[in-house]
């Protein structure tokens, strides 16, 4: 097995034995810190009541600067900080906005509906973010989320514009720009995932931009050689061995391993009656080979629950040649939810903890890599992202 | 000028009536932002478009135009079109 020290893993030494689960749901964000042992779990939210967060994200740099991504059903989208573990909030001076377009534009300008991704930057740039919004658009700060400034190098490339997506695209809350990912040996190499417009690679911190999509399918009877009928819906790469991609797809679940630049279908593998159709997809700190994923039905309407009603989480422990069903205490009958992309997530302990958030606004927890699960919390809003974080002490 | 600010927008403004000023709304939501930082954006996209489900009246009677003239003593009213769970 090949490894890389994992850039969310430095100063490990400094950090608690703590975790805490950050939950952003349709209706505020919750954070639930954990013991060392992760049996123990106290609740701390609501955190902005009523408004509907997409993301909160700690950042690994520190080990105390949240960042949650917020709008309401009414009011315009922000971000908003927290240096203290979330006891206070400032928004952001300058939140993710396209530019002002001239006039004669006016018919194609773009507004950030809601920032939907966020991510810390590279280890070796403090102070670094990126943000993915609906409609798509990647935006960067330099001042810990503070101010933010479009990429112009994807956001204005006359290439993709035509493969972004506009309001009547992507899925039914607007097309979303997500699974935004720095390589951990090279701050200007990124990758991007967008609904409904592919994978795409830079090499110099987002100035360029390239398609990386050879391999994978596409909706059948369209022609994937057009950009935009790509639907990646969570992109990772491999903390164990940063060649790795994997990919949760509309269309399976694909691995590449660069310098190939095709993409795998290795969801092929998993049970016909169940399929390789979902939205997240979790990665072994380090296990290059093994992959947790959460399948949904992708059938005829796309109901987007879990398959006959019965939940299961599948993992592959040799790179996606086989898969094997996870659902120990988890319900097997009359489940109709689903687990949207970022409301699965891992944390970096052996075991690993395994935790997933439901549209039922449900929480779960593995505390041995999938094997029994046990529900943490059920009421809360439709839970839309889940990250588990190691604060500093 | 008098301005009215629905509950969503008080975490800016802590009061339900504030004072701005400006010849035209355009300018009075210019000035609100100067006054409440961050506030203009939650309700104007970055187009200078009013955002959905915001709503603006001078005198009770509805703006479509935020180009719209104002004199002293209007008062501006800011409503959000509550709807949906």
């Amino acid at each position: 097995m090949r490894s890389t020290k994992p850039r969310t893993r430095t100063a490990r030494a400094s950090r608690s034995p703590h975790l805490t689960l950050l939950v952003a749901t349709r209706k505020g964000a919750w954070l639930f810190h954990g013991d060392g042992a992760r049996k123990a779990w106290r609740v701390d939210g609501p955190h902005f009541l009523g408004h509907v967060i997409n993301h909160v994200v700690l950042d690994p740099r520190d080990g105390r600067t949240l960042l949650a991504a917020a709008k309401t059903g009414h009011l315009g989208p922000t971000v908003f900080r927290s240096t203290d573990l979330g006891r206070r909030w400032k928004e952001a001076t300058r939140p993710p906005a396209f530019p002002k377009e001239p006039e004669r534009e006016k018919g194609r300008a773009r507004a950030v509906d809601h920032t939907f991704f966020l991510t810390p930057g590279h280890a070796a740039e403090p102070g670094t973010w990126y943000a993915g919004t609906s409609p798509h658009g990647l935006f960067r700060s330099d001042d810990g989320g503070a101010t933010w400034e479009p990429v112009s190098g994807l956001n204005d490339d006359p290439r993709y514009r035509k493969w972004m997506g506009g309001p009547q695209d992507g899925t039914p809350d607007g097309p979303k720009l997500h699974s935004i990912v720095v390589d951990p040996r090279d701050p200007a190499h990124l990758f991007l995932g967008m609904s409904s417009g592919g994978v795409h690679e830079s090499r110099d911190r987002g100035r360029s931009w390239t398609p990386l999509v050879k391999g994978l399918e596409v909706v059948g009877g369209l022609d994937p050689s057009n950009i935009a009928f790509h639907d990646p819906h969570t992109v990772r790469l491999s903390p164990a061995d940063p060649d790795r991609l994997w990919q949760q797809n509309h269309c399976g679940i694909y691995r590449l391993d660069q310098p190939s630049d095709t993409w795998e279908r290795v969801g092929r593998s998993m049970p016909r009656r169940v399929g390789d159709i979902g939205f997240p997809l979790v990665l072994h700190p380090r296990d290059r080979d093994t992959a947790w994923v959460f399948p949904m039905d992708g059938s005829d309407v796309w109901p987007r629950t879990c398959v006959e009603g019965r939940a299961a989480a599948y993992v592959t422990r040799n790179g996606g040649r086989t898969w094997r069903r996870l659902d120990g205490g988890l319900p097997q009958s009359q489940a109709w939810w689903t687990v949207k992309r970022q409301a699965m997530t891992g944390d970096a302990r052996d075991p690993v903890g395994l935790y997933l958030g439901t549209t039922g606004g449900e929480l779960w927890t593995s505390r041995d890599e999938g094997e029994r699960w046990a529900c943490l919390a059920r009421g809360l809003p439709e839970i839309y992202a889940l990250d588990v974080a190691e604060p500093a002490r | 000028m008098k301005v009215l600010v629905p509950t969503p927008l008080r975490s800016y403004t802590a009061a339900g009536a504030v004072e701005a000023d400006g010849a035209t709304v355009a300018e009075v939501l210019a000035d609100l932002d100067r006054r409440y930082p961050g506030i203009r954006f939650r309700m104007i996209d970055e187009q200078d478009r009013m955002r959905p489900h915001m709503r603006f009246f001078v005198n009770g009677e509805q703006v479509f135009d935020l180009a719209r003239p104002l004199r002293p003593g209007d008062e501006v009213q800011i409503v959000q079109a509550l709807s949906g769970g």
